[in-house]
């Protein structure tokens, strides 16, 4: 176990450090940068966006604004953001709250529907049901998240009134009733590819599992199918399921950019697009490390959580 | 001193005149001119105003650089020396009077000035507002750190000397008539705050301002919206609604659906889109309306390009555009007509600029008069020069790009060739623009520097980034008389005289056409019935630069 951790981990610093390698230039080699936002604003002169230029630090050779970059990281610091100068670690705090709560709730909903679906589906391998889902996900996967979430206002916000257009909250009324009510559209428009994807998934893993050998001597004792499915069936079909939650649950924590810009979520992917957007350099490495760490350690979680609930693993 | 309005509103442009003319007693003047509003004195700050922007503003030191969406808050939190109103005319705000050299506050050469500031204010946390805020304010902005915004006139300033809490003087380097439409936009900051902070670049008080503004920094949820709620210790009119909110809203079709449900109470930049006019007009309980912008959507000629060299391929040009139909057609009829760089809502506007006509016989003409001849593929040269060009602008602006197709086929019918070769923002409006390497370009840009009728950045040949100006006359426009008046025009503080000055720089320039006026940019803005005392002021970059003044109906 010990060896195991100690060569993951040294394998994900390798990683940790190509990725900020790789991030860091491609950032520098997009044209335009932190100053470009200025360009049509008459009042700063060439002078002002050399003063600015040199004062943030822009001016020194790639290698070494980036080594300055790593050496700080490795102390702990992250830099301030371009933006309004508070610092990175901040500025993530600030935005992950918002997204752990859409991202969190879609993600629940997704697993305990997608993990019916899957289920019924297989069990009911042909039936109606089956190709109903089949289909509902395929659509589900194929027609763009912003055009449901448009739909989604249009219907229930603008001509039924029934939910709010968007946002987490009315502006001074900070209730969790209210909380929840903003929540109920986005989270769900979320959780629908998401569902598509987990039902398929959970699907072939109980056509697998269904198909062994102990499914058909648990049978010939003459167990009953509820019995088999919920103690045999289920609990071997969510066992490579644990992996691609492993590999999903970065992604509830980064955010989802589009969902969060239709409905004004002031969450992770938004951060992002917005950073991306004014070259916020500080920022977006923070958020292209916060994600990378993050893919790193829930692969690393995901691995152990398989072998301490499968005994036939052992990581060695 | 009472609690005077801070802005006027119902004068004529006479009236303006007299005022700048009278100088140093418009502050007195103005409130019997104005009248003052009965309630003002009783009525307790209620309610809320949601303000939507497409953009965050996240700059909260108003002296460190930032962007248009911004100001929203700092024209709230802040006070600036002097506050521009919605006819151009500079009305006092911290300083109890406009300086001028008739009341003795510029000297005759225009290089010793003298501030007299109000005695009545207060910081929000109680501190006393003096000379010496002023003072550290204008020293910070040049300190050789701090990461200021525009230090244009700033970097003139010497010798601050505070004579008293309430007076302080200066020198400046050379007489520069604009910098005092620049104090409009310089605010202040508190020395008791900020003074002890070892890099103010990274001050807490930049997270939490404290000003001397109508509202006082409640709180800000970052990437959602920023509170802010009266300050009823203001000592200007104002203000009415106890809570201000500028919520950011990313996406310009979602703000608009916002503003529809009633999540929004008024829309700031960057406003309705023009598809959505139409029917914004119908929505009942919404009052919306059509109003100038400063800036000018025009097509950037590079002058250093051989085929733009010649005048008549200019006026050619001029003339094969159908602005009308643009404006109609492709903008859903939200354009000005103009033929000026200045807004029209400038005291220095000049009405009696020649007016272009659409006429494709008389583009020919003009063009066979020069001697351009059509060659075997219909485009037309001389001397070797064949007159086809690119025409950029920002990809996926699509209004811009129907207007490039549009033109291409007028233009193609006079026999010249337009080719179309967009790029995303960040390139198109980076080294490209800058520094002039486009042969033609669409943009929308401002000319003036804090609605002061000075355009030397623009215009002056000194101002040429592609030959190491530190402008951004990216046209490459180049005339010894405009540069002559140009630099006058800085050196004459008194707005009659630089009225002719301006005047005559228009008619200059719509003469020489550096550029090609499509429409002087037009905004939508929208607001919820009820929601009075709004003003738009074309003079400053935001909607909400008095939302002092707002209330609502009750």
């Amino acid at each position: 176990m010990r060896g195991f951790l100690l060569n993951r981990l040294s394998q994900s610093l390798v990683l940790l450090l190509i990725v900020s390698v790789i991030g860091f230039v491609v950032l520098n080699l997009i044209p335009g940068g932190p100053l470009a936002q200025f360009g049509l604003d008459p009042s700063m002169t060439q002078d002002d966006l050399n003063r600015l230029k040199e004062q943030l630090g822009l001016n020194r050779p790639l290698w070494m604004q980036y080594l300055d970059w790593a050496w700080r990281l490795v102390q702990g610091d992250w830099g301030h953001s371009f933006r309004d100068g508070a610092p990175v670690l901040d500025v993530i705090g600030r935005h992950l709250v918002a997204t752990l709560l859409l991202m969190g709730s879609s993600t629940v909903i997704a697993i305990a529907i997608g993990t019916w679906i899957g289920i019924r589906g297989a069990t009911h391998r042909y039936s109606v049901f089956d190709y109903l889902a089949t289909v509902g996900a395929m659509v589900a996967l194929s027609i763009p998240t912003f055009w449901f979430g448009l739909l989604g206002i249009y219907v229930f916000s603008l001509r039924l009134g029934w939910l709010p257009a968007g946002n987490m909250y009315t502006i001074g009324d900070g209730s969790a009733l209210n909380y929840l009510h903003h929540l109920i559209m986005p989270s769900i428009v979320l959780a629908l590819v998401h569902v598509a994807i987990w039902s398929r998934y959970m699907r072939t893993a109980t056509l697998d599992v269904i198909s062994q050998e102990f499914v058909k001597t648990a049978r010939a004792k003459g167990l009953s199918e509820r019995r088999i499915l919920m103690k045999h069936v289920v609990g071997n079909a969510l066992l490579p399921m644990i992996t691609l939650a492993g590999m999903q649950l970065p992604s509830v924590l980064t955010g989802a950019l589009v969902t969060e810009t239709v409905f004004t979520w002031p969450g992770m992917g938004r951060l992002f697009l917005d950073s991306l957007g004014y070259s916020d350099y500080p920022v977006v490495m923070g958020l292209l490390m916060f994600s990378a760490i993050l893919v790193v350690l829930c692969n690393l979680i995901a691995d152990i959580v398989v072998a301490i609930i499968d005994p036939r693993i052992r990581l060695s | 001193m009472a609690k005077d309005p801070v802005t006027a509103s119902t004068y004529s442009r006479r009236d303006a005149l007299r005022l700048m003319a009278a100088g140093g007693i418009a502050c007195f003047a103005a409130p019997n001119l104005l009248g003052k509003p009965a309630f003002a004195e009783t009525a307790k700050p209620t309610g809320r105003v949601v303000v939507g922007l497409s953009q965050e503003p996240t700059v909260f030191n108003p002296l460190m650089a930032h962007i248009e969406v911004d100001d929203a808050v700092h024209f709230s939190v802040f006070d600036a020396l002097f506050r521009m109103d919605p006819k151009g005319v500079l009305q006092p705000n911290l300083a109890a009077e406009v300086p001028t050299q008739k009341n003795g506050g510029i000297s005759e050469d225009g290089l010793n000035w003298r501030i007299r500031l109000r005695d009545d204010v207060r910081w929000h946390d109680g501190e006393p507002f003096t000379a010496e805020d002023v003072k550290f304010t204008l020293e910070l902005i040049t300190s050789p750190n701090f990461r200021a915004w525009r230090t244009g006139g700033h970097s003139l300033v010497r010798d601050i000397t505070v004579v008293s809490p309430t007076e302080l003087t200066w020198r400046m380097e050379e007489a520069f008539a604009p910098y005092l439409s620049f104090l409009a936009e310089t605010f202040m900051v508190p020395k008791h705050i900020l003074a002890k902070e070892a890099d103010p670049n990274t001050a807490a008080f930049n997270q939490a301002p404290v000003g001397t503004g109508a509202f006082k920094w409640a709180q800000r949820v970052a990437g959602d919206h920023i509170e802010l709620v009266a300050n009823s210790e203001y000592f200007g009119d104002g203000p009415y609604v106890e809570r201000l909110v500028f919520k950011y809203i990313p996406d310009m079709t979602v703000l608009y659906t916002q503003f529809k449900s009633g999540d929004i109470d008024l829309v700031d930049q960057a406003y309705i889109t023009a598809d959505h006019y139409e029917e914004a007009k119908t929505l009942p309980g919404r009052v919306v309306t059509l109003e100038p912008g400063a800036s000018l959507e025009s097509i950037f000629l590079n002058l250093e390009k051989p085929q733009f060299k010649d005048p008549a391929v200019r006026q050619a040009l001029y003339a094969a555009m159908d602005r009308k139909a643009i404006i109609d057609a492709i903008y859903f009829g939200v354009g000005t007509l103009t033929e000026s760089f200045m807004p029209k809502e400038s005291y220095y506007f000049n009405p009696n600029l020649p007016a272009q006509q659409f006429n494709l016989d008389r583009a020919r003409q003009i063009l066979d008069e020069a001697g351009w001849v059509p060659g075997e593929d219909g485009i037309r040269a001389k001397d070797g020069v064949r007159l086809s060009f690119n025409n950029s602008t920002t990809s996926g602006n699509n209004l811009r790009e129907q207007v490039q197709q549009f033109l291409q086929q007028t233009f193609a019918e006079i026999g010249v060739e337009m080719k179309i070769s967009n790029m995303p923002a960040a390139v198109m409006w980076g080294e490209f623009w800058l520094k002039s390497q486009f042969d033609s370009a669409i943009a929308g840009v401002t000319y003036l520097i804090a609605a002061d009728p000075d355009a030397t950045n623009r215009l002056h040949s000194s101002a040429i980034g592609a030959k190491g100006g530190k402008g951004s006359n990216t046209a490459q426009y180049s005339n010894p008389e405009v540069d002559a008046l140009l630099e006058k025009g800085a050196r004459t503080f008194g707005p009659e005289e630089r009225r002719e000055i301006y005047n005559r720089v228009q008619e200059i320039v719509r003469q020489d056409l550096p550029f090609l006026p499509l429409f002087a940019s037009t905004n939508v803005l929208g607001r919820k019935e009820g929601l009075e005392g709004f003003e738009p002021n074309a003079n400053t970059r935001t909607a909400s630069w008095h939302a002092a003044g707002w209330r609502w109906q009750s």
